[in-house]
């Protein structure tokens, strides 16, 4: 087979990749379960361990697990997939994303820390409960998180089904063809609900060692293997410039964005930015640091990550000019499957079968990140808060396990039900969803002018809106609904990321609504932090709860 | 806002202004370069066969890189941890709002 013709497709398993695969898959597995006993704890049945990993990791263990976090199927499969069907305004704003993520992230991430550190909050509705002595607001933060950590299941789960499917698992009929969705999703359960955190942690070496790997080999020999990236530059541009299939009177994408692409552009890179670290899975991640400082760390050698990402963007071009086709098992065109297609095109068997474990890894350790901090969530501000307030450490850790395999089923729910041509819309959807809950969080790390009932009328508007135009937008290729996630600005006249349009809507009601209230003098809620609390450190000492509001100090240790 | 009072916790720590200021600017710098697309949504000049809206990108990974490393030592020069020792005062009862 000669580099420019595309191999047959999607033909039967590839035995000697999918063994490889299996192997890897299971030695993953068997590490999962052996952690945990790394860095014992006294005992897993508290929150605390299973869910923060004792809260005692170190700048690698934390970047290792942030890595988990933020490079996932999104980055293997939905961007170039994105990159290969759309173009660079798709595809290709995930850089500047990555990018401008962590100044942002620096500079309000260490005051998270700090106070979560003082009072011992493991999720951001534990912060938001405390500053205002608001439920309502509090619910409002811990519903989001979850509902917005279904899509971004949903995308991982899109991605491991794409690998098992290039590798030949599943067929086409309805059983069989969602097969390999299931084998992963039960893999995926089993391990989480054993070891909690350390499972992802300890995997996430082995997951980025093998990533590294096959990023390094497939950056070095597709290119060369295609005809260089001037060719490959060449054929983007080209396919991009032919007309839309769905729409002729189009381009089918964009090589470099046009003027009429900034805003489109920018909106995405930031909106995205914005809303990464208030997932509960990111603010977990954050928070199971052991230091103040280690995220501030951090947040200057991460995005060599993105540079990676950026890497594997551009193989969804590569993949244009290789001239893969991305076939799925049901005979019909898939973009998602792009990049597992061109490995296995393109690779020796047995390193197509390195890469797809990679991938499928790669999609496994975030996913178990995102469902532990989801149950975190649900056991601690709705278990905890409204059906069992007496619950043990125990009942936390037992409701928690639970909860991380509803989610997941949910995530399931979203994978089988929403329009899968662009997986990369799960992740902006769940964007759109999760910065609604940006000014509870971090205004409020900052400021109390802000009434609580005031960013409750925010959220609540800005969720309202940003769902409905979601809604609104129909992929004009499959007719579904939650088709994409760029709206028209009202006002400007420019297509724009609907989260940040949902955000700004957010905040001028959120203003409206505190100028009101306070005016009203309705009261804004007990304070339990102190100034000094956003800026307290590892050595400082928590303060204690009780049941009154006396509040003395213990010693530093949890 | 600080005080000299160092055992009253619900302050701001003391703070080097000037530095804090420096490193908010190195932050800032990264996301309004990126922010801004049409200084780099074009093709030429080329590095190699790279357009420069790709390669362009991929450079501030480092310039960020380096400004965030650089407001990460700033910040820590500029405010010195204060330990939240045990004679610290709780905060009053009944104090609602700020």
């Amino acid at each position: 087979m000669t580099a420019l013709v595309p191999a047959a497709t999607g033909t039967g398993v590839n035995g000697v990749a999918l063994t490889v695969l299996i192997l890897l898959f299971v030695l993953v597995t068997g590490m999962g379960f052996w952690a945990t006993r790394w860095r014992r704890a006294d005992s897993m049945e508290s929150l605390e361990e299973w869910g923060l990993g004792g809260r005692r990791f170190g700048t690698w263990v934390t970047w290792f697990l942030l890595g988990g976090d933020l490079y996932t199927a999104y980055t293997f499969v939905a961007v170039p997939a994105a990159m290969f069907a759309l173009g660079a305004v798709s595809g290709f704003f995930a850089v500047p994303y990555t990018i401008v993520l962590y100044p942002i992230i620096f500079v309000f991430m260490a005051r998270l820390w700090s106070v979560s550190h003082r009072h011992g909050y493991v999720t951001p509705a534990d912060f938001v409960r405390g500053r205002y002595d608001s439920k309502g607001l509090s619910l409002a933060v811990s519903i989001t998180g979850i509902l917005a950590t279904m899509p971004y299941i949903a995308l991982q789960l899109v991605g491991i089904q794409a690998v098992l499917e290039v590798a030949g698992l599943g067929g086409s009929n309805a059983l069989a063809k969602d097969l390999p969705l299931f084998i992963a999703f039960a893999l995926l359960a089993a391990y989480t609900y054993s070891s909690g955190l350390r499972a992802p942690a300890v995997i996430a070496f082995v997951k980025d060692a093998l990533i590294y790997l096959v990023i390094i080999v497939a950056i070095v020999y597709l290119p060369t293997k295609v005809g260089g990236w001037g060719h490959i530059f060449d054929a983007a541009q080209q396919k991009m410039a032919k007309p839309s299939a769905a729409n002729p009177a189009k381009p089918t994408g964009a090589f470099i964005p046009n003027n009429q692409q900034y805003w489109a552009y920018a909106t995405l890179a930031f909106g995205s930015a914005l809303a990464l670290f208030m997932y509960p899975h990111s603010i977990t991640a954050s928070l199971s640091a052991k230091s103040r400082n280690t995220i501030r760390r951090n947040a200057s050698i991460l995005p060599a990550y993105s540079f990676v990402l950026g890497l594997l963007a551009l193989l969804g071009w590569v993949a244009i000019a290789a001239g893969t086709k991305p076939i799925g098992l049901d005979g019909k065109p898939n973009a998602q499957l792009v990049v597992p297609q061109l490995f296995e095109d393109m690779f020796p068997s047995w390193f197509a079968g390195v890469a797809f474990a990679a991938i499928a890894i790669g999609a496994l350790v975030p996913a178990a990140i995102m469902s532990i901090a989801a149950a975190n969530t649900f056991t601690r501000n709705i278990y905890k808060e409204w059906i069992k307030p007496s619950a043990s450490y125990a009942d936390e850790a037992r409701v928690g396990k639970l909860v991380s395999l509803v989610v997941k089923a949910f995530a399931l729910v979203f994978v089988l039900t929403l329009d899968k041509s662009q997986a990369i819309n799960f992740q902006l959807l769940g964007g759109i969803w999760i910065l609604q809950t940006f000014p509870s969080i971090v205004f409020s790390l900052y400021t109390r002018w802000f009434h609580r009932y005031g960013l409750l009328a925010g959220w609540a508007v800005g969720m309202v809106y940003g769902t409905i135009t979601a809604y609104n937008v129909v992929n004009p290729a499959t007719g579904k609904h939650f088709g994409g996630s760029l709206a028209m600005i009202p006002s400007i006249a420019q297509m724009g990321y609907i989260a940040l349009t949902a955000f700004v809507i957010n905040i001028i009601v959120a203003v409206i609504v505190t100028l009101v209230l306070n005016a009203m003098k309705v009261s804004n809620g007990r304070d339990e932090t102190i100034k000094g609390d956003y800026f307290a450190d590892a050595g400082d000492p928590r303060v204690e709860k009780n049941l009154t509001t006396d509040v003395h100090l213990t010693t530093g240790t949890p | 806002m600080s005080t000299d009072n160092a055992v009253d916790h619900d302050t701001v720590p003391p703070a080097n202004k000037g530095m804090l200021v420096a490193a908010g600017v190195l932050l800032a710098i990264p996301m309004i370069a990126l922010a801004w697309v049409g200084s780099y949504s074009k093709e030429t000049p080329k590095l190699g066969a790279f357009p420069f809206f790709i390669w362009y990108q991929f450079l501030w990974v480092f310039l960020c890189s380096f400004m965030t490393y650089g407001a990460y030592r700033l910040v820590k020069a500029a405010r010195p941890h204060r330990p939240m020792t045990g004679d610290m005062t709780t905060r009053p009862d009944g104090e609602v709002d700020r």
